[in-house]
Formats: C-alpha cells, sequence, structure tokens
C-alpha cells in the first residue's frame, strides 16, 4: 500500500519534472537586470498589472540576473516581451525572426552616457572625455550593456585609439548602473560610465553623495531602451496581440509606472531605429 | 629535513606560488574596505528574517534542489561505479566531474531556461562523474574474501548484493550523507545565474548593500546545514526523495526546438556555420586561445597555485583550533564555530562577498578559497590530532605544535591538499565570473555576447586544465605514498 502509494508519488514527481507547468496562454516578460533589482521588481510587477488589466490575459514578469539571460530567454520563447536596452535589444531581435521593438521611452530617442569620477582624481566637467583619465581605474556597466558598456567603450576607442584594457589601469564590469555609481562613489573605481537617466534619477531622491562623485562628460545622443516582441506573438496569443500590445504600452499614462523608470511616455519605435547601435556593436566586435 | 621528499614537495610549491604572487594582481582596491567590512558584520549580527517574501520558498527550493540533484547523481554514480574499470567510463567521468555545477547551469539555462531540469541537471551531471569515482574506489577496497565463500553458480548480481554491498554499506552511507551537504551549497549557488535558490537573494541583497536581509540569509543557511543530522533521518530519506520533486517550483516551460538549435547551430564554430570550412576554423581558433583561453589559462593558474599554499598554510594555522592539545573547551568550541562557518559557506559566495568589500583583484579570491578549504582541511586535520596520544611529559605550546603533531599529521594533511587541488581550480575557473580574469570571465563574457561557440570552447579548456591536475596531483600522491579520502 505504502509502497504503492510512492511509487505513484515518484511517477507523478518524474512527470512533473518533464512538463510544461505554466498554463501556455500566460503572457510572460522580463527586462534587462540593469538597476538594484527590488527597483525593478517593483517597476516591473506594476507594469504586468497594468498589463493584464488593458490586455485581459494573464501577464507574468520574471526578474532575470543578466542581460544574456534576459536575451536567452526571449530567444528561447520562455518570455515573448522585454524591456531591453539598445544593444541587448538588436542582439535579441537578430536571434528571433519577425520579432520588433514596438515601443520607446521618449528620453530613449536620444539617450546619453555619463562619465564619472571620484573626488579623489581632481576631474570636472568636460566638453570631451579628458585625456586625463588614462591610468586611471574604470568600471563599465553590464557586460552586454548599451549604456554601461556599448557606448562608453565606443567612445573611449574614438578618444584614445586603444582599447579600455590599455588606456585605463584596471577595468572591471560592475553589474549595473546603480552599482557603478556605488563603486565610483566609494572610491573603489576612480571612473565609471553609466546609464544618465539612472544618474539623474538617484541625484533627485538624494541617494548621491555629490562631494565625492561628479559627472565629468556627457556623450552625445543615441538611441537606447525598447519594449521588443516576438515575431510569432499573434500566433500564439490571437490575432492582433501585438498591435494591442503595443497600444496598452502607448497608452500607459500613470505618472507613478511612468516615474519609475524614469520615461515621460512611451512612443512607437522599430526595428531601424536601432540601426546606430547595430553599426556601433559590429565595429567594436561586441556582435559578429 | 631537506631529505624528506614530503619537504621538497611543499618547498617547491611554496617557491611557485611565491614567484605567482609577483605576477598576481592582488590589491584592495575599495576606499574604505573595513568600514564596509563593518558594516557588512554589523548585518550579521542583525540579520532581518522579514525582508524578502521569497526568502523560505528559497530555502525549500534549495534543499529540494540539492535532494533532487544529488539523488539522480548518486543513482547514476552508483550504476557507473559498477563499469568504472572501463577507461572510456573514467575519461567520461573525469569529463563532466571537470566542469563546475555553475557552467553545467550557465549551459543548460540556454537550452532549458528557467526550469527546474536546469538545476537538477547542473548538480546531477558532475556529481554522477564524483559519485562514480568514489564508489567505486570504496567497492573496490571491499573485502574479496566473502565472495571467494560463495557457492559455484551464484550470480553476479546476488553476489554483488550479498557480499559487496553489506560490507561497503556504512562507507557508502557516509559519502552519500557528506556529499548532501556539498549539495546544499552547490544548489546555494545556482541562485547567483538565476535559479530560484538562496543564492538568487543573497546576491540582490548583497549587491544592494542590504546587510541585514543578506546575514539573515547566511545565518538561515548555516543553520540548515549544521542541523543536517537533525532533519536527515535515514526513515525520512524516502519522503525527502519523493517529495523534493514538487517543490523545485514551476519555472518556465521547455521548448524543445531550442535543444535542438543548440546543438546543431549555436555551438558550432561560428566560421563552419558561416560556411567558410576549415580555413575560417584556424584562424578563430587562433584568435579565441590568444585573446581569451591563454590569459584566462594563465591567469588561473597562478590563482590556483597562491590559493593552494595558501590554503595549506591556513589549515596549518587553524587546525589547533580544534585540537585536544591546545586551549580549553571554550576555545575549542568557538574554533569548531568558525571552522564549521568556514567550510559551510561556499567559496563563490565568500568570495562575492569579499569582492563587495575589498573591490576587484585576485585577493578576495584568495581569501575565499583559503578560508573555505583551509576550513575543510583544518577541520579533518585538528580531527586526527585528537587521535594521537602523547606522553605525558611531552612539550607544551609550540614546541607541542612544531616537534609532536604537526610531522605527525603532515602526510595526511599534504594528501588533503593535493586532494583540493584539481576542487580548488575548478573554483578559481568559476569566481571568473565575479570579474577576476581566470576562465570563467571568459566564458561568461562568450555568453553574454551570445556566443556560445566560444563559451563552450573555453569551457572544454576549463575541463581539460581540470583533468591534467587531478592526474598531476593523483602522480605527486602516488609518488609521496600518500593516502587520502575523498573530500568535496
Amino acid at each position: 500500500m505504502t509502497q504503492n502509494l510512492i511509487r505513484k508519488l515518484l511517477i507523478i514527481g518524474l512527470c512533473s519534472l518533464f512538463t510544461a507547468t505554466a498554463s501556455a496562454k500566460t503572457f510572460i516578460f522580463t527586462a534587462i537586470p540593469d538597476e538594484d533589482e527590488t527597483k525593478l521588481v517593483e517597476r516591473f510587477r506594476g507594469i504586468a498589472d497594468y498589463l493584464s488589466e488593458e490586455l485581459d490575459a494573464d501577464v507574468k514578469y520574471i526578474p532575470v540576473k543578466s542581460y544574456a539571460a534576459a536575451v536567452s530567454a526571449f530567444r528561447n520563447n520562455q518570455v515573448q516581451l522585454a524591456w531591453f536596452g539598445g544593444l541587448s535589444g538588436v542582439q535579441a531581435r537578430s536571434l528571433v525572426p519577425g520579432s520588433q521593438a514596438i515601443a520607446q521611452g521618449t528620453e530613449d530617442q536620444a539617450f546619453y552616457v555619463y562619465f564619472i569620477a571620484h573626488e579623489s582624481t581632481g576631474l570636472d566637467r568636460q566638453d570631451s572625455l579628458p585625456e586625463e583619465v588614462r591610468g586611471k581605474t574604470f568600471t563599465f556597466g553590464s557586460k552586454g550593456s548599451t549604456s554601461g558598456r556599448l557606448i562608453p567603450e565606443y567612445h573611449i576607442r574614438e578618444t584614445f585609439g586603444e582599447a579600455p584594457e590599455d588606456v585605463f589601469s584596471r577595468v572591471g564590469f560592475s553589474g549595473n548602473h546603480t552599482r557603478t555609481l556605488r563603486l565610483v562613489e566609494s572610491g573603489t573605481y576612480e571612473v565609471g560610465a553609466m546609464n544618465y537617466a539612472v544618474w539623474e534619477k538617484e541625484l533627485e531622491n538624494d541617494n548621491i553623495d555629490t562631494d565625492a562623485v561628479k559627472v565629468i562628460w556627457k556623450t552625445p545622443g543615441f538611441p537606447n531602451y525598447q519594449w521588443s516582441i516576438r515575431g510569432d506573438v499573434d500566433e500564439n496569443y490571437g490575432e492582433g496581440f501585438t498591435d494591442r500590445v503595443r497600444e496598452a504600452l502607448l497608452s500607459l499614462d500613470d505618472p507613478e509606472l511612468l516615474e519609475s523608470f524614469p520615461r515621460s511616455a512611451f512612443i512607437p519605435a522599430s526595428n531601424d531605429d536601432y540601426e546606430p547601435i547595430r553599426k556601433v556593436a559590429k565595429e567594436i566586435g561586441i556582435i559578429d | 629535513m631537506l631529505s624528506y621528499p614530503t619537504v621538497r614537495t611543499s618547498l617547491i610549491f611554496l617557491a611557485i606560488a611565491l614567484v605567482g604572487l609577483l605576477f598576481a594582481d592582488i590589491a584592495i582596491t575599495a576606499n574604505n574596505p573595513w568600514r564596509d567590512l563593518g558594516n557588512f558584520f554589523l548585518g550579521v549580527l542583525t540579520p532581518n528574517f522579514f525582508s524578502s517574501e521569497g526568502l523560505l520558498t528559497a530555502l525549500l527550493r534549495t534543499v529540494a534542489f540539492a535532494f533532487v540533484g544529488v539523488t539522480v547523481g548518486g543513482v547514476c554514480g552508483f550504476f557507473l561505479a559498477l563499469v568504472y574499470r572501463f577507461l572510456p567510463v573514467r575519461v567520461f567521468c573525469a569529463f563532466i566531474r571537470a566542469i563546475h555545477e555553475l557552467f553545467w547551469a550557465l549551459i543548460f539555462l540556454q537550452f532549458f531556461g528557467f526550469h527546474p531540469l536546469t538545476g537538477v541537471l547542473a548538480i546531477a551531471i558532475p556529481y554522477s562523474g564524483i559519485f562514480a569515482k568514489v564508489y567505486s574506489e570504496i567497492l573496490e577496497e571491499a573485502d574479496p574474501e566473502p565472495g571467494r565463500l560463495l557457492p559455484p553458480g551464484t550470480g553476479t548480481i546476488a553476489a554483488f548484493l550479498y557480499t559487496k554491498i553489506p560490507d561497503c554499506w556504512v562507507q557508502l552511507i557516509t559519502y552519500t550523507a557528506y556529499r548532501l551537504e556539498c549539495g546544499l551549497r552547490s544548489s546555494a549557488i545556482l541562485g547567483f545565474v538565476g535559479l530560484p535558490t538562496l543564492g538568487f537573494y543573497l546576491e540582490t541583497s548583497f549587491s544592494q548593500g542590504m546587510y541585514s536581509d543578506a546575514g539573515a540569509m547566511l545565518i538561515l543557511f548555516y543553520v540548515l546545514i549544521a542541523t543536517i543530522p537533525l532533519w536527515v533521518r535515514p526513515k525520512l530519506l524516502p519522503v525527502y526523495i519523493v517529495g523534493a520533486p514538487f517543490f523545485l517550483g514551476d519555472g518556465l516551460p521547455i521548448v524543445w526546438g531550442n535543444v535542438e538549435r543548440f546543438f546543431t547551430e549555436d555551438i558550432v564554430p561560428s566560421p563552419l556555420r558561416d560556411g567558410e570550412g576549415l580555413a575560417g576554423l584556424l584562424p578563430w581558433l587562433n584568435e579565441l586561445m590568444v585573446e581569451q583561453a591563454l590569459p584566462g589559462i594563465w591567469n588561473t593558474v597562478i590563482l590556483t597555485q597562491i590559493a593552494l599554499v595558501a590554503t595549506g598554510i591556513l589549515t596549518l594555522l587553524l587546525f589547533p583550533l580544534i585540537s585536544n592539545h591546545f586551549g580549553g573547551p571554550i576555545r575549542r568550541t568557538s574554533g569548531h564555530v568558525f571552522l564549521v562557518i568556514a567550510r559551510s559557506t561556499p567559496e563563490y559566495i565568500l568570495a562575492y562577498i569579499l569582492l563587495q568589500l575589498w573591490g576587484p583583484s585576485m585577493l578576495p579570491a584568495v581569501v575565499a578559497l583559503a578560508l573555505h578549504n583551509g576550513g575543510i582541511i583544518g577541520h579533518l586535520i585538528g580531527r586526527q590530532t585528537n587521535t594521537i596520544r602523547l606522553r605525558s611529559d611531552a612539550p607544551k605550546g609550540l614546541n607541542r605544535y612544531g616537534w609532536e603533531l604537526v610531522p605527525r599529521v603532515y602526510r595526511s594533511f599534504l594528501a588533503f591538499l593535493f586532494y583540493r587541488w584539481e576542487i580548488i581550480m575548478r573554483e578559481t575557473a568559476i569566481l571568473g565570473i565575479l570579474g577576476i580574469y581566470t576562465l570563467g570571465f571568459y566564458v561568461d563574457s562568450a555568453i553574454q555576447s551570445i556566443r556560445f561557440d566560444q563559451a563552450m570552447v573555453l569551457i572544454l579548456i576549463t575541463a581539460m586544465l581540470n583533468i591534467g591536475v587531478d592526474i598531476l596531483g593523483r602522480y605527486i600522491r602516488r609518488k609521496l605514498a600518500l593516502q587520502t579520502m575523498p573530500t568535496c
């Protein structure tokens, strides 16, 4: 009797391991982990609730630990929608035929990178990347980040004609923008490059010790974050689903939710908007 | 003294590590490392157990993944052990255990994604290889006498079950139980790459400087490991094993097409995929070797050698903490607590913590590896000294340490150290994911830029390096006639 029960449980257990347990109709999205996770979870749970209501569907957000994990989940159809950076979006869409960028923040049309420095460097804000950063320690954000890696590396190579490892005495990857800020603020790294929006938001919330760290250069603008959706969503979630998702995102006007990004509104976007990012990534050799 | 081969070997390794130090990147780059360290300990002293809604679920998942992973690994390992005498099996097992759990997880994440199978296989596969090796060693040591007494015509299976198993039963169980503890550690760190175990929340709270939350998780983890004898009972085991698969969580559904794509496209070197053929493959491999593999190997080897010697020195300093020959009961009890904490904390988590506090360099990695491994070997050696009976007029203090105890345990100390050489190297490689420029750094970079072909080549190189060190370690142990029992 007991043996029988154990056997049955065992079989069920094994089966549950191998079968899909989440309902196929749940619409799942993710986002690149570019900031502190607590903030991301709060922000995107709000988005999930909003989308659930607007789309009248079960919408779920899952947090991931790396940019590549977000791209892989999108590619593997484990998520159907994602909030990508410029570079991760380009990578993801090139791996999923038919996928498209459907919306971006107003600010994402011209996004900026701030190069920041610890006060011990004595550097002040300038109109170009100062020559004095040579020989300092430097941290990027995540390896797969647009504003934490791609654009800063591009400008470092433009300015010095050398790879970052040759320009700086030590090159690190902090993981995300908030951490870049904290590491430079504490002096662990002397110089860093980060997303300007994260800096401005933290500044507004009084989370930056401006005596310890300051912005030394603001890069020219480039296209960045966007919502990307898989090409087979209409097929799996019903005709017109992609359009409804786009509509829902574009009509998002909850000030608190928008502020959490922080974006003033979402506007339409297309794959072509990110062509400059693809070119730069190819030039640096981050994509083939 | 130099005439002793053990001393000579030790000095050679010491010299290599010292030369390695010249090339190693050892520094504290944080501006205020001690303040951060203080904040961290303050966090451990003021744990916040109610921070995250997911904390208890994470603990449950950590246990569930460990149980399922170790069970599957144990069963597969046992069957592999039966055919372990065949060379291809041995090579296969050496290969699968040379790849760290986190690397396996990173591979499976690419096509199974966040499905429980990713975590289960990440533990089960390398553990199968380890179980196969150790089980076969245990079975080999079994007394052959009972087998000879069987009547002719006894079936092989019956003979095996009635003569070998009873003789080895206790050792098999002891080792498996020990492995379960390792499984809990492995399971916990899988969270660092996104599986829903403890590491997931630990990484979150640590990276945001929420030390009280992180402290609470660490304390729960220590309690979990320290109480293993209380909650892992032979009678309860079937319940755990049957129940564990139900607590792995849902994850996300597997799309099987991804598996095929991974093996037929993703990991095929890009020149072959693009039809450039062998002419394109060589420059591709060459570039990969020069720019990533060689620097990665160089740093991995240097860090391994320094960490190995640091582990040895720390072990020699730590074992008196729990030895009956020194100090009173209070000192010994606190010594025990310290060593339990040092060896229960996975080196990955230790390195992660120290990197956050001291900034990036090889130093946090060396300290983490030395603390964890020194804790393990120090504990074993300390216990061994407790079986030594000294004469009543034996010297005390430093003389007792230097002239009585160390010489008596030195051989087993070296045996453990060389046994763990390969383990230290496997960990060193994986610490690259945290930003130290060992092989793991380049593997992670390749994965971050969605170049799985490169990642696979680098993982293969890492595995080969591990197998090489394993062979060398065994050669040295045989040369010095050192005997050892397995540790994880």
